[in-house]
């Protein structure tokens, strides 16, 4: 008989492998990366494996997410991968309880114990592989290089996991701030460890032995470390099984043997002629240009605004020089007396922006020799701190009033403006010759020029190239308008669909230009951006991108030819009134050096992580403080702040002791925020030790992101989990979090609800965390509505703890409970009026820092009060002043008690002069994709600016520092 | 409080105007719309599909609403701008259920859009069951919303039975060809006909011995249910035709009723004065509902069991009770506590391969759905659930692929049962 011959042919995202089994052993394998050249890699190898091998006849079995398409249209059968995978280990290894595998783009948990459950990863939580590879790309290495420095790590930052745009935006300014590349590259490691937590592992227990399958852990030691040490896993309990790599071709081979026999040449065509047959899936856009002539007009139209320049080597006189430490490049201006340009310069940041800096500045000074003096220096940018101290410039600039400056200086009569950088969306809508609103892009929709640039490069591509290649475009894909990691897989999709180089690139750049117009900008007109609209930013440099802005606005837009200097142009504008500059001469600047170590700040139970950088010349400067302690600056005036009155406040309802019915937890979490008052009188009137849970840090979180079956519900929700970990860990057995479909009624809406995520987490919490059994977890569904209506309903779950409690003892409690809780509404409603009076007695302006409640939480809110406080603005909390204003009519179902506050927050924002509202918003956060839109509208309709700053499980406090000192700059010119 | 931007529907647009519904479930909707038109509305279903639908609704709505949000919008409007219509002779209707999920804002959410792009006129009606809006041409009878009740049941029966009978028929499209012709004479008649429940009874009978006459190859097939949030449950634009997919791979599909869904309404009402010890004189009242309508549904299940060997739906009463243990019925957002009990009755009923639909980001489904998922397991250690979020840039391949997963499972449970029966 002969031998019994089995393929496996495994096409993932990035590679494609091949497995052959002769009676079920393995005799050859092989693995290539595909570069979406899917169907040609895969006849290569098939090719290749005909040369090296005598094949008759054999059983083909294909797997893979890109392979889905081809078998379909081959008539070949298809194994779903994560079940390939499962077939090979119960096979080869059936005493593993859990199989981690970590793909391109998909992670795959599986676990055998207690009856088989196969995960994967959500739509959201993006690429595994595919985001290290861009990580490494940030930090200008290679995927080995980022692994062998990950092993030299020291200490591990806080990176956030969601997706590979949310981990940028933490990793890029620790790149800015110097912080060292062996951290990040371990920081990223265990970013994706806890995304497999959070997103696949969910709140059950890791038991038996752990195997890991798939390329990066195969690859990557560093993120094997991160693996067992955050499972706390011993060697014995790890499993790296020679077929790592190949598991799923393996799988797919042992799959096979039910197929039937097919002779390879057979295969070979059916793979061959599947190219006329697979399913095209992906919709295509009409052309960038409909013809030449088109082409042509533009090119000229273009060519029109450019910014005159001065030949270096023969000006002499004075100088000022703009620079722009973006986030992920660096861009120089110097310019001459006349406003033309001397000298620019352009350039990524690789990782390293102050020696870019200095290396330029070096440059800068030999072309100025003894002709010309550098009379003022001005930087903007992210790095604007860091690049300030350094080269001591004498002026930091926030980017906004940078870019407006440079605009406005080349287009008098601007209306709005667009500046798309590497990281970075910008729109500022001007008005009267000021910035009327500025509107900048969440954490979650920063796919702008950066994305294309890595798209560009995973292609083989550079970005100018690329870029051309999209202007040839005869049917661009269209790629929808969502964030970058939906639009992976899209652009992989199209590529299996046979989509050109051109036609990617060009619907790229549509993508980009949607996520501008349609989430940023929320435009559904071009009337709406005004007559005059200047594109510029580096992403402008991009034909393809500038086209299609102009295709979807339906009008054409001045793009200067300095569109990606704009920033340091306006800079060096900007400080053109300055006669005499501090920065660093020729001679400082030979000797400068630069060294940055990291620390832990201990002014605070925040205990932030300090870049600490060191110049030459004995300078210093400290990043990643959330507040001036950590720079050794005790303000002597400190500015009201309701957010910390409010946290001292909850702090300071300590448990009282020897209560007759012993200790009660309640975690400081979601609408505990709100209630903590009445609860703790009502317990502490029954008797009962109220124990809440501390205030939230990191920490606090992470205690708890193992039992979170919701990855993409919000931070406040799933930080939840961590507080009820620890009042068990307290040792209180019984808890109580209720159920409260309704929130208290202020009568200043429709109805009262709260959102369904605060309403019902009790329920959510009571099914996946286990402890919970372990304890007496009360969480009855309670009305707020009256003291009546409260205290029947809080009767009977009373009387399941301890039957000794009388409704009398409860209708006592329940009074002497609201009326507390009135008292602390008074009280806050009074701080809140002192503020005010602070604020107009001091000539201060007003910041309402509206959110949630629980915004107020330190982790949750991530010290943006005391940053708003550094910056000169008193700040008060939404409860603290919706009182103030009338019941508001709004054009959306006003029927949440929160929410309500906030619009009647917003109009008391528009009948004062120094108040300014700024909106919190929790990433996924349902509810408020409605309010947003509707408190912009009442503070615009009082020419009022509207800024809106998202925060997630960790938010960037650098960009929320250019956001809220861009206001402060407006209202500034406006004033 | 009634906002400004509200613009009624007046007695005299009733007589002028055609109301625009949006595509959910059409023949629920073509019933009920058959209904309407014996009162004098002139209502058209808008069938429209295709990627620009979910384009035009980013466009004129806020890109993180939820997806039904955006589709709906998308169609409206698109509708509007065809030039198909007289703008200034249409309205639209949207269902609106009301409660503390964002859901409840869709109507504000259409008006919105509608100033955007320039339709500010255009009058959109609330339609639901608490009378959340005063629409003086949109006034309906009891006698409606009786019909509208038998629509429902008709329309849930028809769709169940297509479910059981189109992956095995033998010449393709005979099943739906007969879910068409039903749909024609049922509302037909719904349309001209005084209600007779007599009539409506030899009905069913009827139409359940018209499916069992389909010739039919029996071949093993996984059942795979699908539940979820109601629109993208339901709507194949939304959820990438997700029936026809999990056909094409060998799957039966089973998808409970809208019937189920109202009664959680009336379920939910009834509950209220108890919960939260309120006072509403209308509880009696809301009682006897409950039970003339859980009865409705009985008689039906009762016609399917004496004419057919089709399955039949549980007991609202009986799917109301199965997931108590692990949520509870104040949780009444969304889809609320429905959706657990729905996942654990097809469980229950051997149909433990579940697909759970919801638009990316949706809230009460963290809880209710993705929040369900460790204890239904726990419940049932069979189930094999599988949660897909559907949203405007979610890929399709993605998606496609997690299905391929639970129905590989799903194969294998069903192989192994087989082998266990054979053993036994």
């Amino acid at each position: 008989m002969a031998n019994k011959l089995t393929l496996g042919i495994d096409i993932g995202s990035t590679t494609t492998k091949l497995v052959l089994l002769e009676n079920g052993k393995s005799v050859y394998e092989k693995y290539q990366r595909h570069l979406s050249q899917v169907r040609q890699t895969t006849l290569e190898m098939l090719l290749e494996l005909k040369k090296a091998r005598e094949i008759d006849k054999l059983s083909v079995a294909v797997s893979g997410s890109a392979g889905m398409g081809m078998a379909e249209a081959a008539g070949l059968s298809f194994v779903q991968e994560v079940y390939a995978t499962g077939e090979v280990v119960s096979r080869l290894a059936p005493d593993t309880g859990v199989v981690i595998e970590l793909g391109g783009e998909d992670a795959k948990v599986i676990f055998f114990n207690g009856g088989i459950d196969e995960r994967m990863n959500g739509s959201c939580a993006g690429g595994t592989g595919a985001f290290i590879d861009q990580m490494a790309v940030l930090l200008d290495m290679t995927v080995d290089e980022m692994d062998a420095e990950s092993l030299k790590a020291t200490r591990i930052y806080p990176i956030a996991s969601r997706c590979g745009v949310f981990a940028k935006t933490d990793i890029q300014p620790l790149l800015n701030q110097g912080a060292s590349k062996a951290d990040i590259a371990m920081s990223i490691y265990q970013a994706v460890v806890n995304q497999t937590i959070t997103g696949l592992i969910q709140g059950r227990k890791i038991t038996g032995k752990v195997m890991f399958l798939g390329g990066p852990l195969y690859y990557c030691e560093g993120l094997r470390r991160r693996f067992y040490k955050t499972l706390d896993l011993t060697p014995e309990r790890a499993i790296f099984p020679e077929y790592a790599l190949y598991s799923v071709a393996m799988g797919a081979a042992m799959y096979a043997g039910d197929a039937e026999e097919l002779s390879f040449d057979e295969v070979i065509r059916r793979i061959e002629e599947s190219a006329k047959t697979e399913k095209k899936r992906s919709d295509r856009l009409p052309p960038l240009f409909e013809n030449e002539e088109e082409y042509a007009d533009f090119v000229a139209r273009h060519k029109k605004a450019s910014v005159p320049e001065t030949d270096i080597a023969s000006y002499s006189g004075k100088a000022w020089l703009g620079i722009d430490c973006g986030s992920t490049t660096t861009k120089l201006a110097l310019i001459a007396e006349d406003k033309t340009l001397l000298y620019t310069y352009y350039s990524s940041n690789k990782g390293n922006p102050v020696e870019l800096v200095r290396e330029q500045l070096a440059h800068i000074y030999d072309l100025c020799g003894d002709r010309i003096t550098i009379c003022g220096s001005s930087v903007t940018g992210y790095g604007e701190d860091l690049i300030k101290h350094a080269f001591h410039i004498d002026e930091g600039l926030v980017e906004t009033i940078a870019h407006y400056t440079a605009a406005k200086h080349y287009q008098p009569n601007v209306d709005f403006i667009i500046d798309i950088g590497g990281q970075d969306m910008k729109c500022f809508r001007i008005r009267n010759g000021a910035i009327d609103s500025i509107l900048l892009n969440e954490a979650c929709s920063s796919g702008c020029g950066s994305f294309i640039e890595t798209f560009a490069r995973a292609m083989g591509y550079e970005i100018a190239e690329f870029a051309k290649l999209g202007l040839k475009a005869k049917a661009p894909v269209n790629l929808g308008s969502r964030c970058t990691v939906f639009m992976n897989s899209s652009v992989k999709q199209s590529q299996k669909d046979g989509a050109s180089v051109e036609d990617i690139s060009a619907g790229l750049s549509s993508s980009i230009v949607k996520n501008a117009l349609y989430k940023v900008i929320r435009a559904a007109s071009p009337e709406e951006l005004g007559k005059n609209v200047v594109v510029q930013g580096g992403t402008f440099y991009n034909d393809a991108v500038l086209r299609a802005f102009e295709k979807e606005l339906g009008t054409d837009v001045i793009r200067p030819s300095v569109a990606g200097l704009m920033g340091a142009y306006g800079a060096a504008l900007h400080v053109m009134k300055s006669e005499k500059s501090n920065i660093l001469s020729p001679e400082e600047l030979s000797s400068f050096k630069h060294e940055s170590t990291s620390a832990i700040c201990k002014g605070c139970a925040n205990h932030c992580h300090l870049t600490i950088n060191r110049f030459a010349d004995g300078g210093r400067f400290i990043s990643g403080n959330q507040c001036q302690k950590a720079l050794g600056i005790d303000k002597a005036e400190e500015l009201p702040n309701l957010y910390k009155w409010k946290r001292e406040y909850f702090e300071s309802l300590k448990p009282t002791e020897g209560g007759k019915r012993g200790k009660i937890g309640l975690p400081m979490a979601l609408s505990t925020y709100e209630f903590a008052p009445l609860w703790y009188k009502l317990f502490t009137e029954l008797g009962f030790d109220v124990h809440f849970s501390a205030l939230s840090n990191r920490a606090t979180y992470e205690k708890g992101q193992f039992t979170i079956p919701s990855d993409t519900a919000c931070y406040p929700a799933k930080i939840m989990h961590g507080h009820m970990e620890e009042l068990m860990e307290k040792g209180l057995n019984l808890l109580f979090y209720p159920g409260l479909t309704y929130n208290v009624d202020e009568h200043a809406g429709n109805n009262h609800y709260n959102c369904p995520v605060v309403a019902y987490y009790a329920e959510l919490l009571k099914g996946n965390m286990e402890d919970l059994q372990k304890v007496h977890f009360l969480f009855p569904y309670l009305s707020l509505d009256s003291e009546r209506q409260l205290v029947s309903t809080l009767l009977p779950p009373l009387r399941e703890v301890d039957k000794s409690i009388s409704k009398s003892e409860v209708k006592k409690a329940v009074s002497a409970a609201f009326a507390f809780y009135e008292d602390y509404k008074s009280a806050l409603r009074a701080a809140g009026s002192d503020a005010l009076s602070f604020a107009k007695e001091h000539k201060k302006r007003v910041m309402i820092l509206a959110g949630r409640p629980y915004h107020v939480d330190p982790e949750i809110c991530h010290g943006i009060d005391k940053l708003a406080t550094s910056l000169g603005f008193v700040v008060v909390t939404e409860d603290a002043v919706a009182h103030l204003a009338p019941v508001q009519y709004v054009k959306v179902l006003d029927q949440w008690t929160f929410h309500a506050r906030l619009y009647r927050a917003a109009a008391f924002a528009c009948e004062n002069e120094n108040v300014e509202l700024v909106q919190l918003v929790s990433f996924g956060c349902g509810v408020d994709a409605i309010t947003t839109d509707e408190i912009r509208s009442i503070l615009e309709s009082k020419n009022k600016h509207y800024t809106q700053i998202k925060i997630d499980e960790i938010t960037n406090l650098g960009a929320v520092k250019i956001r809220l000192r861009s206001l402060l700059g407006a209202l500034e010119e406006r004033s | 409080m009634q906002d400004k931007y509200f613009i009624p529907f007046t007695e005299q647009m009733k007589k002028e105007y055609t109301i625009l519904v949006p595509n959910m479930l059409p023949m629920h909707f073509k019933l009920i719309m058959s209904i309407l038109a014996t009162d004098g509305f002139k209502t058209e279903l808008l069938e429209t599909s295709g990627p620009e639908i979910a384009e035009t609704g980013l466009k004129y709505t806020h890109n993180d609403t939820c997806y039904p949000a955006i589709l709906v919008i998308g169609q409206f409007i698109e509708a509007l701008q065809s030039g198909k219509y007289d703008p200034h002779k249409v309205a639209l209707i949207m269902f609106q259920t009301g409660g503390g999920c964002r859901a409840s804002n869709y109507i504000s959410l259409i008006r919105k859009a509608l100033i955007k792009a320039g339709f500010d006129y255009v009058p959109v009606i609330s339609f639901s069951l608490h009378g959340i809006e005063d629409h003086p041409g949109f006034k309906l009878s009891l006698k409606l919303y009786h019909g509208m009740m038998y629509a429902i049941l008709y329309a849930d029966l028809l769709m169940s039975l297509n479910n059981q009978v189109r992956p095995y028929e033998i010449n393709k499209g005979d099943s739906a060809a007969l879910c068409d012709k039903w749909i024609k004479k049922l509302g037909l008649e719904l349309g001209t006909q005084r209600i007779s429940y007599r009539k409506i009874k030899k009905n069913y009978i009827e139409i359940v011995k018209s499916f069992a006459a389909i010739p039919l190859k029996k071949e093993p097939r996984v059942k795979v249910g699908v539940v979820g949030e109601i629109f993208v449950k339901y709507s194949p634009i939304a959820n990438n035709d997700l029936e026809n997919f999990l056909v094409s791979e060998g799957a039966e599909v089973v998808v409970p009723g809208l019937y189920d869904f109202c009664l959680f309404f009336v379920y939910n009402y009834m509950l209220e004065p108890k919960l939260y010890r309120k006072k509403i004189y209308l509880y009696p009242l809301f009682k006897v509902l409950y039970k003339f309508l859980c009865n409705k549904k009985e008689d039906l299940a009762k016609a399917i069991r004496a004419n057919s060997s089709f399955d039949t739906a549980t007991p609202f009463d009986h799917v109301a009770h199965m997931a108590e243990d692990i949520i509870h019925h104040a949780v009444k957002m969304g889809e609320g506590w429905l959706l657990t009990a729905e996942m654990v009755e097809l469980a229950e009923s051997g149909c433990g391969n579940i697909v759970c639909t919801q638009p990316f980001g949706c809230l009460p489904n963290h809880i209710c759905g993705k929040g369900m998922m460790k204890p239904i397991k726990e419940l049932k250690p069979d189930v094999n659930i599988v949660a897909i979020d559907y949203d405007a840039g979610a890929s399709r391949v993605n998606q496609e692929n997690r299905l391929k997963l639970m129905l590989a499972n799903a194969k294998k449970i069903m192989l192994e049962k087989e082998k266990n029966g054979e053993t036994q």
